[in-house]
């Protein structure tokens, strides 16, 4: 009983909505609104480009612009037609995957090593590792080019996922080392005395509480690697261009091509906005490299 | 653990990225120090620094340092103001709110390139557009955005995409407030203003720093964008430097000129980092 009203007594002070005026349920009204109204502007050229897709390439242009029409599938199966579409994704999912994989199985010992046995350069090294990661690409595309071309990784799949995981690498050990400092070191030192090896310790006490910081790890770099144009466009063509390479054998300037342009780059984000929204809450978690808690 | 364990550990990664670091690095070294064009096959001279000489005195070298920080600050600004303002704005609780964080967390996952070809031909195209559509219908003329502002449009373009991104980390962040420390800043009467000046944007101080961190990284080298919507014009209006030094390398094949211009971009890079560790490295050590 005490209890119950102990609880009563906190949930009054936690929330307050109880003692709200009338004023401030018409302030909330009015802010959801704006919001709602804020986020649906946000999401429109999405949208937009959405409804494009289903249009007929002359609707596409039509002025005023339709928002009604009857929709057709016709743009898709053209897409599928023309540039093999399917080819494309297998690409895009073969090499984020295999990038991420790759990136993990380099990134969480890195990671692992500088969190639980941290010397002075730790630190140093950790922001020399991302200070890689701001170098412009094209800074450095001509070498990789001709090295890729001297070890025949030019337009492989091979290629594109090693490039994939170098790129995403700095990011990636960063990610990982603020979630592992998390981890509170008594628990390690606990399973150390115990006479733990490391592999133990590592997959008994580290794989388990800082699993969420993997999987947002991997999901960050599954979404960047995605979306990877410069050295998609580059290094990978007929054979392992992803989809960012589709998208520009659309885009161009000769002729307008609204409606197929919209359907190819439909496909072409769907699967990883779709994928995104599932795992929103695991990205933003990651994203702030727990900064904020 | 072990010191050899923990050295071992970390040893792959470490030679990965040196590795990556390095090879290309000295390769661009090599290169910028040769009269090296992929149109005049055949031996390849020593150049000495004439390389540097042609891409510092390049007319497009001032106007792409200017706009790849001008780019990198106005987004940073854009995202980071607007950014909260959004977060402070969807943090009370209210009908829908899950289907609001959707269809704002969006924009992040889109593609660089359907980004930028998004807003080129639907929204900012001046006869089709939506925009141009819009200032038609209340009885503007129609403007032709990526020629008129080109640099605006691409800040635009690049802002939307990355506004979701800072307005997420900032909700996060505020939801772990201290409600009760609120409470009784309300109670004793503080202004919306001064909660938010010793409230709120102090709380955010470690997620500022975040968004800071992770949009340099990735704006310093905006490319996609320009190169699908105004490839770098009219003039030189929208060139950066990454751009840059890929029309040195792939426009005019001139390799050494590219290299040259390869290591200005390390160094800038370099410049950044250093910059931002002084100013986010206190906000990001606890």
């Amino acid at each position: 009983m005490a209890m119950q009203t102990m609880t009563k007594a906190k949930a009054h002070i936690a929330a307050p909505a109880v003692t709200h005026t009338n004023a401030y349920k018409v302030a909330l009204v009015g802010r959801s609104m704006l919001a709602w109204l804020l986020a649906l502007l946000l999401f429109f050229p999405i949208f937009w480009l959405g409804l494009t897709a289903f249009k007929t390439e002359l609707q596409a242009i039509a002025v005023p612009a339709k928002l009604f029409f009857s929709p057709t599938l016709e743009n898709f199966a053209e897409v599928q037609a023309r540039s093999n579409y399917l080819l494309y994704a297998m690409n895009s999912i073969i090499t984020s995957v295999g990038s991420t994989l790759l990136g993990l199985l380099i990134a969480a010992p890195a990671a692992y090593s500088m969190a639980f046995s941290p010397t002075k350069r730790s630190k140093d090294i950790l922001v020399w590792m991302l200070s890689t990661k701001m170098l412009p690409a094209v800074g450095v595309l001509v070498p990789i080019y001709v090295l890729y071309q001297k070890f025949g990784l030019l337009d492989t799949r091979w290629g594109l996922t090693i490039i994939f995981t170098l790129s995403n690498l700095p990011i990636m050990v960063w990610m990982l080392y603020s979630y592992f400092k998390e981890i509170p070191r008594e628990i390690l030192e606990a399973a150390r005395m115990d006479g733990a090896s490391i592999f133990k310790e590592f997959r008994y006490v580290v794989l388990p509480l800082g699993l969420g910081g993997l999987a947002s790890t991997a999901l960050l770099c599954l979404v960047l690697s995605w979306n990877e144009s410069f050295w998609s466009l580059n290094l990978g063509a007929a054979n392992a261009g992803t989809l960012a390479s589709l998208i520009a054998s659309y885009s161009s300037p000769e002729g307008l091509f609204w409606s197929k342009l919209s359907a190819a780059s439909l496909m072409a984000i769907a699967p990883i906005i779709v994928f995104g929204w599932f795992c929103q809450k695991q990205l933003v978690q990651g994203l702030t490299f727990g900064a904020v808690k | 653990m072990k010191r050899l364990t923990a050295r071992l550990l970390l040893t792959p990664a470490m030679t990965t990225l040196f590795v990556w670091m390095i090879i290309p690095l000295a390769m661009t070294i090599y290169f910028s120090f040769l009269r090296y064009n992929l149109l005049e096959p055949g031996a390849h001279p020593f150049a000495g620094f004439e390389n540097y000489h042609y891409f510092f005195t390049d007319d497009a070298f001032i106007p792409a340092v200017q706009n790849t920080l001008i780019l990198l600050f106005s987004v940073m600004c854009i995202t980071v103001v607007v950014g909260i303002a959004l977060a402070l704005l969807i943090n009370e609780p209210f009908p829908g709110r899950a289907i609001v964080r959707v269809l704002l967390i969006s924009p992040f996952f889109v593609m660089p390139a359907v980004n930028a070809l998004m807003w080129k031909n639907m929204m900012m195209n001046p006869i089709y557009g939506l925009f141009a559509q819009i200032s038609h219908f209340f009885g503007f003329g129609a403007i032709d955005w990526l020629s008129e502002y080109p640099l605006f449009s691409i800040i635009l373009m690049i802002a939307w995409q990355w506004l979701p991104f800072a307005c997420l980390i900032f909700m996060t962040a505020l939801q772990s407030m201290d409600r009760e420390q609120l409470e009784a800043a309300r109670m004793d009467g503080a202004n919306y203003l001064q909660q938010l000046r010793y409230l709120y944007i102090p709380h955010l101080g470690r997620s500022i720093a975040v968004v800071i961190m992770i949009e340099m990284i990735f704006l310093l080298s905006v490319f996609a964008e320009i190169f699908t919507t105004t490839g770098g014009g009219p003039g030189f209006e929208t060139t950066n430097v990454a751009f840059l030094i890929f029309r040195q390398a792939l426009a005019s094949f001139d390799v050494g000129v590219a290299s040259a211009g390869g290591l200005f971009a390390v160094l800038l890079a370099n410049i950044a980092a250093i910059f931002f560790i002084r100013l986010i490295g206190k906000n990001l050590d606890k």
